[in-house]
């Protein structure tokens, strides 16, 4: 059988996530960094009512649909989409989800599916907005001859793009204020995270393992811009002939000896400190000698939402850890 | 052995008959200029391995240090723990996997396209890898947390031998004349049907894509003794039975019931040829995943350049299949190092090129 590389491309930085195991992890994570979505989920009607005027004035479907004022039948089919949503209060508007979208746990998970999304389906919930992360078998063009909008929210370059489409889904939705809020309080919880770590010369070393057969994300990545904001130097970025998520040797990985291996592969491909100390030669590597490999939720470290401050704060603390043994 | 004692020699003796060689050949049909060549290709092309990759290490480092795992010889290995892990426990492995793989499928292809007479067959003519994707993929489905064990080879494997065993039971059970058009339509019906069954699993359950892809798209990135170890039994049971069926296949270029006048069992020859070909190849692709090209162009380059007798062509194949693809993953590590690149480009985009020159060069002699 053949493999289509781009659409191995495609689905990588995508969650592969079951719930159970998902829900136990963000437990964790909040409990450890503070939520930073949970507080804004309910809306007073008097915002709406006054975020009604300007919902419709700058965000423009991207299907050519006009969107209505107050959407309140939206089908989401990105998973930072989804917590996009909830996180700026739209959580109520939200009649279906697709199966990716692991969080919030409360979000109306269906089988639905942003790969492979059947517009039958989707417009059996009656939707007046959908929401996806790439027009993926001309989702837009036919949700259009269904009079349905569209807002595609695609992974974006940097902090700055997801801040941007949070805004978006906070004006689409009619909660424009309280996306600003969102925007607003993760750029001051990035910014101090990003304080707390004194940056070291020459920098410390990362590896970010996107799968066994070492898959990983260089600099130019959503994730890979995170470290460095971290001012950790990214082992991938040498590989940059073969992309931007180049699949590195084994023997790459031992010789740049990196300090800290970030594993986002713990739920899709079950890796962890124990399998990666296994692998043949990589007891060598100082992360693994130090026991520096931190095991991160895979649809946490592959998504855009709110919850990319609790991954970089994860980051931060095992940096600052590291530090302070040296 | 399928054939009793007195036939044996009948076939023999047609063996010399069968369609003519390019050049004279040895006694045993191996010319001894080609078979010492392949042995250094399959040489050199071991040592490149070991010594070629993004961890500069001094080559006579590692000669030095190779010998000094000899007894006896007292040489002192200058390599530190670090480079002695890298050459020994990412690289060796990694090229002792390659060779095994490589000699394992240019084996079963040359094989495969003698008992099926067919140009075109190569070792997953039967559904081997589409049974292996399903077995790979039903494991991970149904059993996520299986992932990344040894249970996973241990699936496709088992896959692998029940879509061959599944297309040989219904071509064998429609082609009572013999022949093996029937059998080959049955194995793309099994090859389509363990397809339909893989994707959807897939499409069901979609955190089964990555793991199925990763282990499909696998090659020898993350080869480890472990793994050659658990494949390299299969793989030499299933050369050794293939090597000692090279005059045989000789014999079964003249067609089925010409052979059979002679004496042979065709029926039951093919089953063990397909049998031992299934083996090593499931083995292979457990281990590897899927590695095309291999299977096809390394017998019809002998083919074409040393003689059309597969008591060339099958020993032959062997070595240059182990070295080609050794070469052939050396390419895949270095060209985009140190990122990789999968070897299966590798093997098309320099085999086909190459093929494309031996067939231009030659003079196509049939099978």
């Amino acid at each position: 059988m053949r493999i289509d590389p781009d659409r191995r491309q495609r689905l990588r930085p995508v969650a592969f996530l079951r719930p159970a195991t998902g829900a136990v992890l963000i437990a964790l994570l909040l409990g450890a960094c503070g939520s930073s979505s949970s507080s804004s989920a309910s809306a007073t009607a008097a915002t709406r009512a006054a975020a009604r005027i300007s919902s419709t004035a700058t965000v423009k479907a991207s299907n050519g649909v006009a969107l209505p004022a107050d959407p309140d039948r939206i089908v989401s089919l990105s998973g930072a989409s989804t917590e996009d949503l909830f996180a700026v209060g739209a959580g109520k508007q939200v009649v279906a989800v697709d199966v990716y979208s692991t969080y919030p746990p409360n979000a109306p998970r269906t089988k639905l599916s942003g790969f492979d999304p059947n517009v039958e389906a989707i417009a059996k919930y009656n939707p007046d907005l959908v929401v996806v992360s790439d027009d993926v078998d001309n989702i837009e063009s036919q949700l259009a001859s269904l009079d349905i909008p569209v807002l595609v929210e695609p992974a974006p370059a940097n902090l700055a793009g997801a801040y941007e489409q949070i805004d978006q889904l906070g004006e689409a939705t009619g909660h424009p204020s309280q996306a600003t809020a969102v925007v607003t309080r993760m750029r001051a919880q990035v910014a101090s995270i990003v304080a707390s770590v004194k940056k070291e010369t020459p920098p410390l070393t990362v590896y970010h393992e996107l799968d066994q057969t070492y898959y990983s994300a260089s600099s130019e990545t959503f994730i890979g811009q995170l470290y460095s904001l971290l001012g950790l130097r990214n082992i991938a970025d040498k590989a940059e002939k073969a992309g931007v998520y180049p699949q590195l040797s084994s023997e790459y990985i031992i010789a740049s000896d990196p300090d800290l291996i970030v594993l986002a592969d713990t739920v899709c491909c079950g890796q962890s400190f124990k399998t990666v100390a296994a692998r043949p030669g990589w007891s060598h590597i100082a992360a693994v000698e130090h026991r520096d490999v931190l095991a991160v939720n895979d649809s946490v470290a592959s998504q855009w939402g709110p919850r990319i401050v609790l991954f970089l704060a994860q980051v931060a603390d095992e940096v600052k850890r590291i530090e302070s043994q040296r | 052995m399928s054939i009793e004692g007195g036939h044996a020699e009948t076939a023999i003796e047609l063996a010399a008959l069968a369609p003519g060689p390019l050049e004279p050949v040895g006694a045993r049909g191996l010319p001894a200029l080609w078979t010492f060549g392949a042995l250094g290709f399959l040489i050199g092309a071991l040592l490149v391995g070991l010594t070629v990759g993004p961890f500069p290490i001094g080559a006579w480092a590692i000669v030095e240090a190779a010998v000094s795992h000899l007894p006896l010889l007292h040489v002192h290995s200058p390599l530190t723990p670090l480079q002695s892990a890298i050459v020994w426990q990412v690289r060796a492995p990694r090229v002792a996997l390659g060779g095994l793989v490589g000699a394992m499928l240019a084996v079963a292809g040359s094989a495969y396209q003698g008992t099926f007479r067919n140009p075109l067959a190569d070792p997953y003519l039967l559904g081997v890898s589409e049974g292996a994707g399903a077995g790979a993929t039903i494991l991970i489905a149904f059993f996520p947390s299986a992932a990344g064990t040894e249970l996973l080879p241990l699936a496709a494997f088992v896959g692998a031998v029940v879509a061959v065993t599944a297309a040989y039971l219904l071509g064998s059970s429609v082609a009572r004349a013999g022949g093996t058009g029937a059998l080959i339509l049955a194995g793309v019906t099994v090859a389509a049907f363990m397809t339909a069954v893989q994707t959807f699993l897939q499409q069901r359950q979609t955190q089964t894509l990555q793991q199925v892809y990763a282990w499909i798209l696998g090659g020898l990135s993350g080869a480890t003794w472990h793994e050659v170890a658990l494949a390299a039994p299969w793989m030499v049971l299933s050369a050794a039975v293939l090597l000692s069926h090279r005059r045989i296949l000789d014999v079964l270029t003249v067609g089925d019931e010409e052979a059979g006048s002679l004496g042979l069992n065709v029926k039951r020859t093919r089953l063990l040829i397909v049998v031992a070909a299934t083996v090593g190849t499931s083995a292979a692709v457990a281990v590897s995943g899927l590695i095309g090209f291999v299977g096809i162009i390394v017998p019809h380059t002998v083919r074409l350049l040393v003689s059309s007798s597969y008591r060339a062509i099958v020993p032959l194949s062997l070595l240059i299949g182990a070295g080609f693809l050794v070469l052939a993953d050396v390419i895949a590590r270095t060209v985009l190092s140190p990122a990789e690149l999968p070897i299966g480009v590798v093997t098309a985009f320099f085999g086909a090129p190459f093929f494309a020159i031996v067939l231009r060069h030659s003079r196509w002699v049939g099978l």
